[in-house]
């Protein structure tokens, strides 16, 4: 009782100095004592770095915590933020040397065991966090997560771990730690930025249901206050010691039934920002006669493409999928249907990413009708195809007009097959129970190549969905993992995308834009690569 | 009178139980497994997937799980959803909310459609007549979503005179305009409920007879032929109250109130079987309070009807 009242004075007060002297810091950039409000969706976990991967949470979790690094939101370039120094021995054992100076929001010392400490709970078998799986480079990481002898379908559990720490962390002082990976990997340091790498307090491993009921981090915004399916309440944290400190100073992540629900809200002022519009205010260009130049536009880090299930004989010819890729005007679908806010896809590869090359998927990827009879002509097949695909969140429509393109291309029927949910749709792809094509698309956790390619196509990798399996891409992806510099690293995931798209197991669509919307109060606000608000960007009129 | 209550409450053991192992069968037995696509484009970790068909007991047989979900919910406890999150902490934030939300649109539908069923079973065939019947027919025939949009759009934004949606607290002020989306549909059934029954018991030899005794009009309208003429309507509106907290999806959903209606929804599409069932459960119990509250308010009505 005692403690919570002397919270609550303590705070009124900072608020009430704060509002006093508020306003003069940056005379240039507006109100910087204001509170705006953001479109979230409700965090399907409690709000701990490790345990989400989902945008409601991984937003609010973003604006809460600063890894090692920090990725531009506008460029996706990689900055240095927590982390001094980066060093590596031939890109397997890595010394991290951190800044002092960074404080949690309890006002504890961020040191270098905060990580060694988050990265061992998370990967904790027992513990059963989202994020685990991307700490299996490092070395010791099979130790503290043993894998299930049967896979999770079996009857029997995945054993105890022996331990609970990996062996290839090791805090040197308070200000150094190194890791140790399983296999030379320089893209290892690109995927710190990512929120599950992010440090934990000393309090979180004292009291987890107090943290979970007050999260406390060591990024730009601070928690005030969350209440479950209506909103979680941010404010500056002016001990901040990064460089990219907001401009404003209360952040509402507001949580909406639906996006169809926000959009009335931001018309009419009421929601100061949504970083995607719904379909039906996108659609006949709704958005623009609504919001005008409230419109927020950029192209993030999300691809679209056509899955097949490579354990279906029927899609084991690879004429038969050149013959596809072949025959769907990309051009005209995304002209017709999105009306230019996606971009036909040349690659595997995104365009934003450092080291993308235009046009390596050639001919493969270009509408051309007569080489598209011919292959399938080659393939021998005749029947029909499906394309089957959830039918919400707006998918309904390109997979319609891509089975048509291919239907009347190719001479064959091709019909869309809309599954009930996103939920079934999933699960007939984690059972491997595709019958027919499927869609499929990605979106970047760290803007690197190899976020593109190796959990996608390897053999056995966690979202190879479609079985693809090809032990020459296989040895070229390792070598690329373990090339000992970033150049070399990237050509070689550059041939192995050269050598993928040479097989074809997935066709290319288009890459997306994010279309967005700000409330009048904004004088700026930019959207970020990953389909987030950049709050470094936001400047309230 | 006290014997015919606690049987009626004695009742609803039955039906309670009846209803909860409905809901649980139908929601855990649905086909298709609840952590498929909770991970994104990605698989969930197996540790994850184990940990939670552990923590919902998922391996047990159904019989099994309901057993243990029945005894928990006992002793006050409604679970927890896939997100930790303890059940009754959504209840409590959303039940107030949709209950304001049933009440108002309630006390809409009661004060415009019974003023209007009275005036027009009173004098009928006359120009109010006319424009009551066909505003209703006009009520009914237009589906909800759109009274909701077409009022959000114009009151809310063309006009400014409303927010296009109710803020977080939702007080009764908010819930005027999305109370009267919600009390549309009945409103109209209302007035034309009570316009019939006013109409009939018009005719009614107590009615004669108190006229005929000279009592001033509005006695006679507001004592002998209302109280007489309500039973049906009493009726309707107690059953409505149960599906408007229960059915205010749609009226939810348009002005993101955070209420019961679009919490189900979600659930059901989520498979968090913990938190439908603990929902339903309540409305059930919204249901069978509000049917034994009309039968005894008939007993108040008209006397002659006794309970022994």
């Amino acid at each position: 009782m005692r403690t919570t009242r002397l919270m609550v004075i303590s705070m009124s007060a900072a608020l009430v100095l704060s509002s006093c002297g508020g306003g003069g810091e940056d005379p240039g950039t507006g109100d910087a004592d204001a509170a705006i409000s953001v479109f979230n969706t409700e965090p399907e976990n409690p709000l701990v770095p490790g345990n989400t991967t989902e945008f409601g949470g991984g937003q609010v979790l973003d604006a809460m915590f600063t890894g090692l690094i920090a990725y531009d939101p506008q460029t996706t370039e990689v900055k240095n933020a927590v982390a001094d120094s980066i060093t590596d021995v031939d890109s397997k054992v890595y010394t991290f040397k951190l800044k002092p100076g960074w404080k949690f929001h309890d006002g504890t010392d961020v040191k270098a065991k905060n990580f060694v400490d988050a990265w061992n709970w998370t990967a904790y078998g027992p513990n059963a966090t989202q994020g685990a799986p991307f700490f299996s480079d490092i070395q010791g990481y099979d130790e503290v997560n043993p894998a299930d002898p049967d896979g999770k379908s079996g009857p029997q559990s995945a054993p105890q771990p022996t331990t609970d720490k990996m062996s290839g962390l090791k805090v040197i002082d308070d200000h150094t730690f190194e890791v140790t990976l399983k296999n030379s990997s320089p893209v290892f340091k690109v995927k710190l930025g990512y929120t599950v790498y992010a440090p934990l307090p000393d309090s979180f491993f004292a009291d987890k249901a107090a943290f979970e009921a007050k999260p406390i981090g060591n990024g730009p915004f601070k928690f005030v206050s969350r209440q479950v399916g209506t909103d979680v309440r941010l404010t500056r944290f002016d001990e901040y010691a990064g460089l990219d400190k907001p401009k404003f100073k209360d952040l509402t992540f507001k949580v909406y039934q639906s996006r169809e629900a926000a959009y009335p809200d931001l018309v009419g002022n009421q929601l100061d920002f949504i970083e995607e519009l719904p379909p039906s205010a996108l659609a006949g260009q709704q958005h623009k006669t609504d919001l005008g130049d409230r419109v927020v536009e950029r192209d993030s880090l999300i691809n679209q493409t056509l899955a097949f299930p490579l354990y279906e004989e029927k899609y084991q010819n690879p004429d038969l999928r050149k013959a596809i890729s072949m025959a769907i005007n990309r051009e005209e679908i995304t002209t017709r249907i999105y009306e230019g806010s996606r971009q036909p896809a040349d690659g595997l590869v995104h365009p934003l990413l450092k080291g993308y090359q235009k046009g390596q998927c050639g001919e493969l990827c270009t509408y051309n009708p007569e080489k598209a009879r011919e292959h399938l002509a080659k393939s021998g097949f005749t029947g029909t195809l499906k394309i089957i695909s959830n039918a919400d969140g707006g998918h309904s429509e390109w997979a319609t007009a891509a089975a048509n393109s291919i239907k009347n291309t190719l001479g064959i029927e091709c019909v869309f097959e809309p599954a009930t949910s996103l939920g079934e749709f999933r699960q007939k792809i984690n059972a491997r129970e595709m019958t027919d094509m499927y869609r499929a698309g990605w979106v970047a956790d760290y803007p690197s190549i190899e976020n593109f390619l190796n959990p996608i196509y390897r053999t056995g990798a966690s979202s190879n969905d479609g079985e693809y399996s090809n032990p020459e891409v296989d040895a070229k992806l390792a070598a690329a993992d373990t090339a000992p510099s970033e150049e070399e690293s990237i050509k070689l995931y550059l041939e192995a995308e050269k050598m993928i798209l040479n097989d074809l197991p997935f066709v290319p669509l288009w890459t997306q834009n994010t279309i967005g919307g700000k409330s009048d109060r904004l004088a700026s606000a930019k959207l970020s690569a990953f389909r987030q608000l950049d709050l470094t960007s936001v400047e309230v009129a | 009178m006290g014997r015919y209550v606690l049987r009626r409450l004695l009742q609803m053991v039955p039906v309670f139980l009846g209803t909860t192992f409905g809901i649980y069968l139908l929601v855990w037995a649905l086909p298709g497994d609840p952590f498929a696509g909770k991970c994104g484009e990605r698989d969930c970790p197996d540790e994850f997937v184990a940990a939670m068909n552990e923590k919902y007991n998922l391996d047990d047989s159904i019989f099994v799980q309901y057993g243990k979900y029945l005894w928990n919910l006992l002793r006050g406890d409604f679970g927890e959803t896939f997100s930790q999150v303890p059940v009754s902490e959504l209840i409590a934030n959303s039940y107030p909310v949709t209950l304001r939300l049933a009440l108002v649109a309630l006390a809409i539908e009661a004060l415009i459609g019974v003023t209007a069923g009275v005036v027009t079973g009173l004098r009928r065939r006359g120009f109010l007549d006319s424009l009551v019947l066909v505003s209703t027919l006009f009520l009914i025939s237009i589906p909800v979503f759109v009274t909701g949009y077409v009022l959000q759009l114009v009151l809310g934004l063309e006009w400014g005179i409303i927010n296009p949606t109710v803020s977080s607290k939702a007080g009764f002020g908010e819930l005027i305009v999305p109370g009267f989306v919600l009390a549309s549909l009945s409103m109209a059934y209302v007035a034309r409920l009570t316009r019939a029954s006013i109409a009939e018991t018009r005719r009614a030899d107590y009615v004669r007879t108190a006229v005929a005794k000279g009592l001033p009009q509005s006695r006679v309208v507001g004592v002998h032929m209302l109280r007489n003429a309500a039973l049906p309507v009493i009726t309707f509106l107690g059953t409505d109250l149960g599906a408007f907290m229960g059915g205010a999806i749609v009226t939810e959903g348009i002005f993101n109130i955070p209420g019961i209606g679009g919490l189900i929804f979600k659930s059901i599409q989520a498979k968090e079987g913990a938190t439908v069932t603990g929902l339903v459960v309540l409305l059930v119990l919204v249901y069978l309070v509000m049917n034994l509250l009309v039968d005894l308010l008939y007993g108040v009505l008209d006397p002659r009807i006794r309970y022994d």
